[in-house]
């Protein structure tokens, strides 16, 4: 059988993974891949405690379903903002969107 | 080493071995085909944990449209699927300290804490996850209004995506 552990060590190093993205990467794109990886691993670890913990409550899954809406929200907002982000200023170079910098 | 153990070492070195090439793929195309193999894995790990209804969600929210998605917009922004420059800003030396360290914290801290290596306790013979959750979602005495909120969250995100992005001409 699999303990809990192998779970939280999974999502925790996939969770580290997408926050690398997320911190290395200059595309914007490669940046919302890389929050959607890390809503990945924190969905595996709500539902791995439900399962482990509390599988008579079902709060862990109701959550998730949250998380998967706020995670389709937040794509098709994102990626809306980079269409248009790339039409005025022809880049999508996070380093690049600086209009707000002072 | 059980089967299932074995499985799950297998979907695990998966998933990671394609969330690292996600997010060091030069190519935004490769990377978000990549990200459907990771995103695949999650799901056989909702089917491990008998989350049904969950590994279906996640292929058909996650792999049909979040995904299918990236690669629209991939497509509609052609200058962008290849990165002129380099991939990575001046900073990543300090992102990959960050995650690591970050992974290692998140590692240290749990294993200090005593529910660490609970095992698995089968369900009961009348327990029905799909169910309860199902009733869950829609019960007022439990998660019918964080659902309802969900929903014209998606709507308010559907018009505010359609704003952003409409061309004025």
């Amino acid at each position: 059988m699999i303990p809990l552990s192998w779970y939280l060590v999974f999502s925790a190093a996939l969770f580290s993974i997408g926050l690398y993205g997320v911190l290395a990467r200059k595309n914007a794109v490669a940046i919302l891949m890389g929050i959607e990886l890390m809503l990945n691993a924190v969905n595996i670890n709500l539902v791995a405690f439900w399962r482990y913990r509390t599988p008579q409550m079902i709060g862990g899954q109701a959550f998730a379903v949250i998380v998967f809406a706020v995670a389709a929200a937040e794509v098709a907002v994102g990626l809306a903002l980079i269409i248009s982000v790339y039409r005025r200023r022809d880049s999508v170079a996070a380093d690049e969107i600086d209009l707000m910098k002072w | 080493m059980t089967p299932v153990q074995i499985l799950f070492i297998v979907v695990a070195a998966m998933t990671l071995g394609a969330a690292l090439m996600v997010v060091s793929s030069r190519n935004l195309v490769h990377s978000a085909l990549w990200l459907i193999v990771s995103l695949f894995g999650v799901a056989v790990f909702f089917a491990l944990l008998q989350a049904g209804f969950l590994a279906v969600v996640q292929v058909v929210i996650y792999i049909g449209a979040i995904a299918i998605l990236f690669i629209f917009v991939v497509m509609l922004t052609r200058k962008i699927a290849q990165d002129s420059g380099p991939r990575f800003n001046e900073n990543w030396v300090w992102a990959i300290v960050v995650a690591v360290v970050v992974f290692a914290a998140l590692v240290w801290i749990l294993m200090g804490w005593q529910g660490w290596s609970t095992q698995l306790a089968p369900l009961g013979p009348a327990a029905d996850p799909l169910r309860e959750l199902g009733i869950a979602l829609v019960s007022p005495n439990a998660y019918v209004l964080p659902f309802e909120l969900a929903s014209v969250l998606l709507l308010a995100a559907l018009i505010g995506a359609v704003m952003v992005a409409w061309e004025r001409k």
